[in-house]
C-alpha cells in the first residue's frame, strides 16, 4: 500500500499525517489555510478551542525530542484536547515488547490519536497500518524518513515572510542531507508548491545516493550553493558525525559550510534564515546570523502550533464525519 | 536413510511424461523405471520389469528431483520460525529432492555433533535429503578456523560463513586456503562488512526517498575483487552466493573467463523484485543482499540464462510473523521461498527468458555439480530423485496452500502456472498431489 493510499480516506482528505508525498497541492494549501486560522487563537489570552474536547491524545515518543514533543502537546492542549505524553526511548523496548504490543497496550487505553517519533524509516507508516481504525497516526519524524509537520511550518513560515508565490523563490538547504528527515520533508513540500529552484548545499558525504532524482540542484560549495538565495535553511549537525568519518571535525565544517554574515553577502539582501532547530552555533552558523534581523527561527517555534493544531484537527475531524 | 522404508512398491513405472534431463541431454516423451531406488531405466523397460506402481504422467513434465542450493529450516535454535519437519514437506511438495542449508543455525554447524543432528532429524522427517555447509569460521566469529577436515569427514559439502561476510582479509585468506587444503568449496557471500553495515535496501533513488539506509553497490562489488583475488593466489574452489548486481556478476563472468575456479547463484526473487518493491515499506521485500534496480534484475536474468549462474536457488528463510511485524529496517531479512522455486522458475520460460530445459538444468544438475553430488539427473543407476510437474495446472499461493511454515513472501496471493504433482525421494513417493 503507497503512503499516500493510507493517509487520505476515500474522499482524499486526512486520515493520518505521514508524510508530504502523497499530498496534493489543494491538500496542502488547506491545511496551511487551517493552520492560518489557528494563528489567532495562539495569540489570544484565552488560548483554547474546544474543537477536540474530550479526545485522547497520546504523544508516543521512542526518541528524545523537546521542541516537537512540546509544541504537540501545546497544540493538543490548546485544542482542548487530553494530552498523555510517553517516552520509550528505551524502557519497553529493553524489556523486550514489541512495537506492536505497546502499540496494542496503549489502544486498550482507548486512544483517538498518536502522535510518533521513531527512530526506524517508515515506523509511522507501520503504525498507522495496525492502528484500530478510528484511530489516527501523525509522524513526529520516522528516521530519515519523514518529519512532514516540520516541513509544513517551515513552508507556513516561507509562506508568511515570502508570500504565496513559491515559483519566484530559490531556497537553499544547508547541512546534513543524508541523515535529515526534515529536509526529505522540505524538498517534498517545496516541490509540491512549485518552488522555482531548490538547492542542497552539503560536502558529499553528507549527500544521499542520487539525490537530484529528489527534484533539488547539488551544490558542494557554500558560495555557489547560496547564491542569490531567498531562503536559506540550515540543518542540524550530529555531533556523531564525526565518528563516522563523515566529516574531519566541526571546525572545518564551520569554515566551510557555517554560515556567517559575511557569506551571506551572495544571497538576496531579504534572504530568510531558517533552522529547525536546536543550533549548534558556531558549527552550522554564527550568533550573529541566528539572532539578526533576517532570522526567523523562533517565528518557525510558534507557527509549529498553528501547523500541527491544524493537522491534527483535520486528522480528527474526518473521523468525527465517518462515525456522524 | 528413511529411503529404505517399507510401505511402498520398489518398482515403479513412470509412463506418459515429457522426460526433461538436461545433464543427459534428454527432452522426449518416455517412461522412466525405477527399481530398488534406482533408476532402472529410461525408455524401453528393463527385461522382466514388473511395476508394483504405475504413475500416469501424460501431460507432464518428469524432471530430476529439484536441488535448492540454499535453504534455511531454522532447525535447530529457531523453531519458531520453522522446523526440519515442516520445511521437509514443504519442499517436497515444491520438487525439492535435495536441500542444502547454510551453517547458521543455533547452534551453528561446526562439529560433526551438528551435521549429525540435523542429518537425523531429516532422515526422520524422511521427505527431503538435507545437505549442510560447515562453518568457515568458528561459532562464524570471522576470527578462528573452524575444523574443516573433521566437518569434511562428517559429510558437509562446503563451508561457508553464511550471511557474516569476513571483515579480516588476512582470516578470509587462511580460511580459504585451509579449506583448499581439504577440497572443500567455500561458499561466499559477497557483501563488504563495513560497507553494508545498518544497511537495509539498495543505496539508489528509492532508498533514499524513503530515508533507508542504504547497501550500495560497491558492497557487494569490493568483496567479489577481494575474494576473486584471494582464489587467484589460494586456488581455492568458490561459489558466490547471492548474486545481486549486474557488476558483480560481470566480474564473475570474466573471472571465469580467465578460467578461475568460480561459480555462482542467483536466488529466485531477485529476478522478479526489484527496489522499486520496497516502497510502502514492504517487510517482506525486505532481503540481504537486497533487492536492486530493474538493469540489474535484467542482467542478472541474462546471466542465468547465459549460465554464468548456474544455479537458481530459493534462498529460503521462513519467519514467523512477528519478525515481519515491525518497521522495515528493524524486521528480519528473508523471504520463504520452497513454495514458489518451481512456479516462479517456470514463469522465467514463459517469459521466454531462457528454455525449459536451461531452467530444470539450473534448478538440477547445475546445483548438483556445486555441492558435488551425483544427483540432480535421471543417469540411470543413479538414485531415483524425480520430479513430477503439470506446467499447465494454475494455482494461487496463499495461506491455505503454501506448506511452508514461514508466510513471509512478497509472492502472496500470486496466481502461479505449474504445480507438482509427484515427488520421488530414492525411489519412494514423498508427496502426490
Amino acid at each position: 500500500m503507497s503512503n499516500a493510499s493510507l493517509q487520505l480516506d476515500a474522499h482524499g482528505r486526512l486520515k493520518h499525517f505521514l508524510c508530504i508525498e502523497g499530498l496534493n497541492r489543494q491538500l496542502l494549501s488547506e491545511i496551511l489555510d487551517t493552520a492560518e486560522s489557528f494563528t489567532g487563537v495562539t495569540e489570544q489570552t484565552v488560548k483554547k478551542v474546544p474543537l477536540l474536547r474530550g479526545k485522547t491524545i497520546v504523544n508516543l515518543f521512542f526518541e528524545a525530542s523537546t521542541r516537537t514533543r512540546t509544541t504537540f502537546e501545546l497544540a493538543a492542549k490548546r485544542l482542548s484536547a487530553d494530552v498523555l505524553n510517553i517516552n520509550i526511548t528505551q524502557s519497553s523496548t529493553v524489556k523486550g515488547e514489541t512495537l506492536l504490543d505497546t502499540l496494542r497496550n496503549l489502544e486498550a487505553m482507548h486512544v483517538d490519536m498518536f502522535v510518533v517519533r521513531h527512530n526506524d524509516s517508515g515506523a509511522a507508516h507501520f503504525i498507522a497500518s495496525h492502528v484500530a481504525p478510528h484511530t489516527s497516526v501523525i509522524n513526529a519524524g520516522d528516521g530519515r524518513h519523514s518529519h512532514p509537520t516540520q516541513a509544513l511550518l517551515d513552508v507556513f513560515t516561507i509562506r508568511r515572510t515570502k508570500g504565496p508565490d513559491f515559483g519566484r523563490l530559490r531556497v537553499a538547504i544547508v547541512g546534513d542531507i543524508l541523515h535529515s528527515r526534515v529536509a526529505r520533508s522540505q524538498i517534498h513540500a517545496l516541490n509540491l508548491l512549485n518552488t522555482g529552484d531548490i538547492r542542497i548545499v552539503a560536502p558529499r558525504t553528507l549527500v544521499p545516493a542520487h539525490a537530484e532524482s529528489l527534484g533539488v540542484h547539488v551544490y558542494h560549495d557554500l558560495e555557489a550553493g547560496i547564491e542569490g538565495a531567498d531562503v536559506i535553511i540550515m540543518l542540524r549537525l550530529q555531533h556523531e558525525r564525526m565518528q563516522g568519518a563523515l566529516l574531519p571535525s566541526e571546525h572545518e565544517y564551520y569554515e566551510l559550510f557555517g554560515v556567517t554574515e559575511e557569506k551571506l553577502a551572495v544571497a538576496r539582501p531579504d534572504v530568510t534564515i531558517m533552522h529547525p532547530g536546536p543550533i549548534n552555533r558556531g558549527v552550522e552558523m554564527d550568533s550573529e546570523v541566528a539572532d539578526g534581523s533576517r532570522s526567523v527561527i523562533l517565528e518557525q517555534v510558534t507557527h509549529g502550533i498553528a501547523v500541527r493544531m491544524a493537522v491534527m484537527s483535520m486528522a480528527m475531524h474526518h473521523h468525527k464525519e465517518r462515525k456522524a | 536413510m528413511t529411503e529404505s522404508s517399507t510401505q511402498q512398491p520398489d518398482r515403479i513405472r513412470i509412463s506418459g511424461g515429457r522426460v526433461v534431463d538436461p545433464a543427459n541431454k534428454v527432452d522426449a516423451i518416455l517412461d522412466v523405471f525405477i527399481a530398488d531406488g534406482k533408476i532402472a531405466a529410461v525408455g524401453t523397460p528393463p527385461d522382466g520389469f514388473e511395476a508394483g506402481h504405475d504413475i500416469d504422467a501424460s501431460g507432464r513434465i518428469v524432471c530430476p528431483g529439484l536441488v535448492d542450493l540454499c535453504a534455511r529450516t531454522r532447525e535447530p535454535g529457531q523453531e519458531h520460525k520453522a522446523t526440519i519437519a515442516s520445511e521437509s514437506l514443504a519442499a517436497a511438495s515444491g520438487g525439492i529432492t535435495t536441500l542444502c542449508c547454510p551453517p547458521d543455525t543455533r547452534p551453528v554447524v561446526e562439529t560433526p555433533a551438528d551435521i549429525e543432528l540435523i542429518r537425523l532429524r531429516a532422515e526422520a522427517a524422511g521427505k527431503t535429503r538435507i545437505v549442510t555447509l560447515g562453518a568457515l569460521t568458528r561459532g562464524l566469529d570471522g576470527e578462528y578456523l573452524s575444523e574443516m577436515a573433521a566437518l569434511k569427514k562428517a559429510g558437509c559439502v562446503g563451508v561457508s560463513n553464511a550471511l557474516r561476510p569476513l571483515a579480516n582479509t588476512l582470516v578470509q585468506r587462511r580460511a580459504l586456503e585451509y579449506a583448499a587444503t581439504f577440497d572443500l568449496t567455500v561458499f561466499l557471500y559477497a557483501n563488504d562488512h563495513w560497507l553494508s553495515a545498518d544497511g537495509c535496501a539498495h543505496e539508489g533513488k528509492v532508498a533514499t526517498r524513503m530515508g533507508l539506509t542504504g547497501i550500495p553497490e560497491a558492497a557487494e562489488t569490493t568483496a567479489i575483487a577481494r575474494d576473486l583475488a584471494l582464489v587467484e593466489q589460494t586456488g581455492v574452489r568458490a561459489h558466490f552466493c547471492r548474486v545481486s548486481s549486474a557488476r558483480a556478476a560481470q566480474m564473475v563472468a570474466r573471472a571465469q573467463f580467465d578460467g578461475l575456479p568460480v561459480t555462482a547463484d542467483v536466488a529466485i526473487p531477485y529476478l522478479y523484485l526489484t527496489e522499486i518493491d520496497i516502497r510502502g515499506f514492504d517487510s517482506n521485500c525486505h532481503v540481504i543482499p537486497p533487492l536492486r534496480t530493474i538493469e540489474d534484475r535484467q542482467r542478472l536474468r541474462d546471466a542465468v540464462q547465459r549460465g554464468i549462474f548456474s544455479a537458481i536457488c530459493s534462498d529460503h528463510q521462513p519467519h514467523d510473523p512477528d519478525a515481519k511485524l515491525r518497521p522495515f529496517p528493524s524486521t528480519e531479512p528473508g523471504i520463504s521461498g520452497l513454495d514458489t522455486l518451481l512456479p516462479l522458475g517456470l514463469r522465467l520460460v514463459d517469459e521466454q527468458v531462457m528454455g525449459l530445459n536451461e531452467l530444470i538444468q539450473r534448478l538440477t544438475a547445475g546445483p548438483a555439480q556445486i555441492l558435488g553430488l551425483p544427483c540432480g539427473t535421471l543417469t540411470v543407476g543413479n538414485t531415483a530423485d524425480i520430479c513430477i510437474f503439470d506446467p499447465e495446472l494454475t494455482w494461487q499461493l496463499d495461506p491455505s496452500t503454501i506448506k511452508s511454515h514461514g508466510h513471509n513472501t512478497p509472492f502472496m496471493g500470486w496466481e502461479l502456472k505449474g504445480r507438482v504433482t509427484h515427488t520421488l525421494l530414492a525411489g519412494r513417493q514423498v508427496h502426490a498431489l
